[in-house]
């Protein structure tokens, strides 16, 4: 049967299990907007491309599935890019659907003419441009394919305008035939003995849990390696959930703003066993200095990341579920009392710093308001967060026992993507509570989607952390420029008449008796809410280790006299 | 030190520049490329000599290559037996009464001379690297007015294969062995 491109690219999404797409038309792309009207996918109308690409990524993050976001050419799919270079720095599988102008106009700056696949060819795993109809469907199944297999992560087709009216026989190919790209999914045993000699000489060993342990669901089977081997766990940023943090063997988040006796276990092991990280330069610190005395054991699907920024000793090339899985059998008990006990000692001492030891100051401090919404949700609720101190605070004091909950842009680091993925998430789970933590800046960024959230009945709760400062900014000002505020105070307007405009019920808090109260409204009430709570403006996040400091160079929180 | 690989790509739209897009982002220097089709059509082979501290670059180089799609292999020949050559054109200034000495210069290198004008010749000669670098020398005093190259192509010898360290790559891994028994890299 003859289809237009256009509807041959809706007849393989559907093919790929795809529910729902975030996008925008425009021009280049409104062949792919009429034909979808016949298929049962459901469209999100975003305010603004790159609020589509955080959706598409947070539905991702949440469902386990892969996301799409659609944009028109030039602005449209420029508007995505900071999207896709999110998306990329996190290992996100999400397939971009640009248009593009007609075949025979490219190379003639064209009305909406952008280089697309030039753009984005540094920030997505792979890209295609598209200039006849009859290579949609077999790109599309590549895309997808590409996207979810191996180290997930972003893949763009930018289809000419010509390829999406034009008509062709559709046939819907089988198979995905790649000559070069096959993941390796398991480690030769020769390479897993030695792992485990490692193991078996180790007096203080630490795993370094990071995405890909939650990216491969090897969160059970880690359990049993970790629980049999005796062997502490910390997390990266991404890597929080894969561990249950209520588990006694679970130390907490490592890196910049890790605990403490997270960084000290880092620095004073003798072996690490790092698990789907990629050895980041906010968990390691200086690599100059780095777990000096420990032997390395990396556990990765991403060759290119081996020895990238740090040599390891073993290097385990491929699934880590299945590596884990082949590695419990081959591993005994070892006692690590006396190490445990070391990492405690470390453990009690940063418990007395801790902002959760403060007496009751009649401030509203950002913390604590993690800790009464993790009280409230029972901890658990999916939680997205913006990009700053609050972003931290949540990582410290939002504490996850299960997988995939905790949705926040770690490598990419970006302002604005906190409420949109929020948006995304719900659209995976419907039925579960969603949260997300903004500050007063990277909220204002994307704010527009509150109105997507409204058109939408998108169930999330936001958690305005209004302190009148771009706090993480203000932070490093206070620290390492003698405190010279430079651009960081910030005229916010009034968060809950902007929600009100929107048709958002919303609250202000200012007492901390207000909160718990305040929350519960927000549980409550159905549809979007906004909370915007008046914190202490200048807080800092503590552990701080400072950029290129070694990992056990921390600036520590003072300790606080009752 | 200068490393040779041979890297087998889909032939397709844009990989030569998805290639050359990756070593600038990944600060790897290219010190010559040179792509063609092979025996295969849907095949195109490139020859990538980069300047590398040593294995561990090279290790990082034939990752991030697997890292494009469309590569479909890559192996390091520099400690190889294989053959290697390059190919200059260089127009050099010259009447008709040096066209004999340029001859005589260019048959040392067995070099040929392919294009003859009033005033100047065109000199073509193949070759390893040393080989046209001791030609070029040769021709610099004479005076040379242009030239080309078309970069170093690469070809292992009899069944000898270049190194994979990649993992995944072949299934087996890179290690040297230190007294521990455990790899060291
Ligand atoms: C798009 C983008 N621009 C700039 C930055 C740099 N940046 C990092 S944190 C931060 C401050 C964020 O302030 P706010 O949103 O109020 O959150 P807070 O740190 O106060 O919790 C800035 C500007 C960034 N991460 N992303």
């Amino acid at each position: 049967m003859k289809l237009s491109g256009a509807e041959i690219l809706w007849e393989c999404l559907v093919r790929e299990g795809v529910e729902v797409v975030f996008g925008y038309p425009g021009g280049a792309n409104m062949p792919l907007y009429d034909a979808m009207l016949n298929y049962p996918i459901h469209h999100v109308l975003v305010r603004h491309e790159q609020g589509g690409a955080h959706m598409a990524d947070g539905y991702a993050r949440a469902s386990g599935k892969v996301g799409v976001a659609m944009g028109t050419s030039g602005p449209g799919a420029t508007n995505l890019v900071t999207g896709i270079a999110t998306a990329m720095m996190d290992s996100s599988p999400v397939v971009f659907i640009t248009g593009q102008v007609a075949a025979h106009l490219i190379g003639g700056d064209a009305f909406q003419e952008v280089d697309v696949t030039g753009i984005t060819l540094p920030i997505t795993k792979h890209n295609y441009l598209v200039t006849r109809p009859d290579e949609i469907a077999e790109v599309v199944r590549e895309a997808f394919y590409i996207a979810r297999s191996g180290r997930p992560g972003p893949v763009l087709i930018d289809i000419c305008k010509n390829a999406q009216i034009e008509k062709t026989e559709f046939v819907y190919p089988e198979a995905v035939h790649l000559a070069g790209y096959q993941p390796q999914s398991h480690a030769p045993a020769t390479d897993l003995e030695q792992a485990v000699k490692l193991l078996e000489k180790a007096k203080r060993p630490v795993i370094l849990c990071g995405h890909g342990v939650l990216m491969s669901g090897a969160e059970q089977v880690l359990q049993h390696f970790a629980v049999k081997t005796n062997t502490p766990v910390t997390s990266t940023l991404l890597g929080l959930g894969g561990f249950p943090a209520s588990h006694p063997l679970h130390l907490g988040m490592m890196g910049m703003h890790g605990e403490a006796h997270c960084n000290l276990a880092i620095q004073n092991a003798d072996l690490l066993l790092a698990f789907g990280m990629r050895f980041d330069d906010r968990v390691t610190g200086t690599l100059k200095t780095y777990a000096p005395n420990a032997k390395k054991i990396h556990v990765e699907i991403d060759p290119s990341e081996v020895h990238k920024n740090v040599q390891v000793d073993v290097p385990l090339v491929g699934d880590l579920k299945n590596i884990l899985t082949d590695l419990v059998p081959m591993v005994d008990e070892y006692d690590h009392e006396e190490w445990m006990q070391q990492i405690n000692e470390w453990r009690s001492e940063g418990d007395q710093r801790s902002i959760m030891a403060w007496p009751e100051d009649g401030k509203l401090h950002v913390a604590h308001l993690i800790k009464d919404i993790w009280n409230a949700t029972g901890g658990g609720a999916i939680v997205t967060t913006d990009v700053g101190q609050h972003q931290m605070w949540t990582a410290q004091y939002y504490f996850l026992d299960q997988p995939n909950r905790w949705i926040t842009s770690g490598g990419a680091g970006t302002m604005g993507f906190g409420l949109p993925s929020a948006i995304g998430a719900w659209f995976a789970h419907k039925d579960q509570e969603i949260w997300t933590i903004a500050g007063d800046g990277g909220f204002q960024m994307t704010a527009a989607e509150l109105t997507t959230a409204v058109q939408e009945g998108a169930n999330v709760k936001v958690a305005i952390m209004n302190n009148s400062f771009l706090g993480m900014v203000r932070q490093w000002q206070e620290f390492f420029f003698e405190k010279r505020y430079s651009a960081v105070n910030m005229v916010s307007p009034d968060f809950v008449k902007l929600a009100d405009a929107h048709g958002v019920p919303a609250r202000r808090v200012t007492q901390p008796e207000e909160v718990a109260e305040a929350i519960e409204w927000a549980r409550k009430t159905t549809g979007p809410v906004v909370l915007e709570f008046r914190v202490e403006q200048e807080e800092a996040v503590y552990p701080m280790v400072p950029a290129g400091a070694a990992l056990d160079q921390m600036l520590r929180r003072p300790v606080r006299q009752k | 030190m200068q490393y040779t690989f041979i890297t087998l790509v889909e032939n397709k739209p844009g990989v030569l520049n998805r290639v050359a897009s990756l070593f600038r982002r990944r600060n790897f220097n290219i010190e010559s490329l040179a792509v063609g089709r092979t025996e295969r059509p849907e095949v195109s082979r490139m020859t990538i000599v980069v300047d590398c501290q040593g294995d561990m670059d090279a290790h990082k180089i034939e990752a991030n290559l697997y890292k494009l799609v469309n590569v479909i292999d890559v192996q390091d020949v520099t400690q190889q037996p294989a053959v290697t050559r390059d190919l200059a054109l260089i127009k050099v200034k010259a009447g008709p009464e040096r066209r004999a000495e340029i001859n005589n210069l260019a048959e040392i290198f067995r070099a040929r001379i392919v294009d003859v004008a009033a005033d100047s010749v065109i000199v073509e000669v193949t070759g390893t690297e040393e080989k046209i670098e001791g030609m070029i020398e040769l021709l610099r005093p004479v005076g040379i007015m242009e030239m080309v190259r078309t970069g170093q192509v690469a070809m292992t010898r009899g069944a000898y294969e270049g190194t994979r360290r990649t993992p995944g790559a072949t299934g087996g891994g890179w290690r040297d062995e230190d007294e521990s028994g455990l790899a060291e890299y």
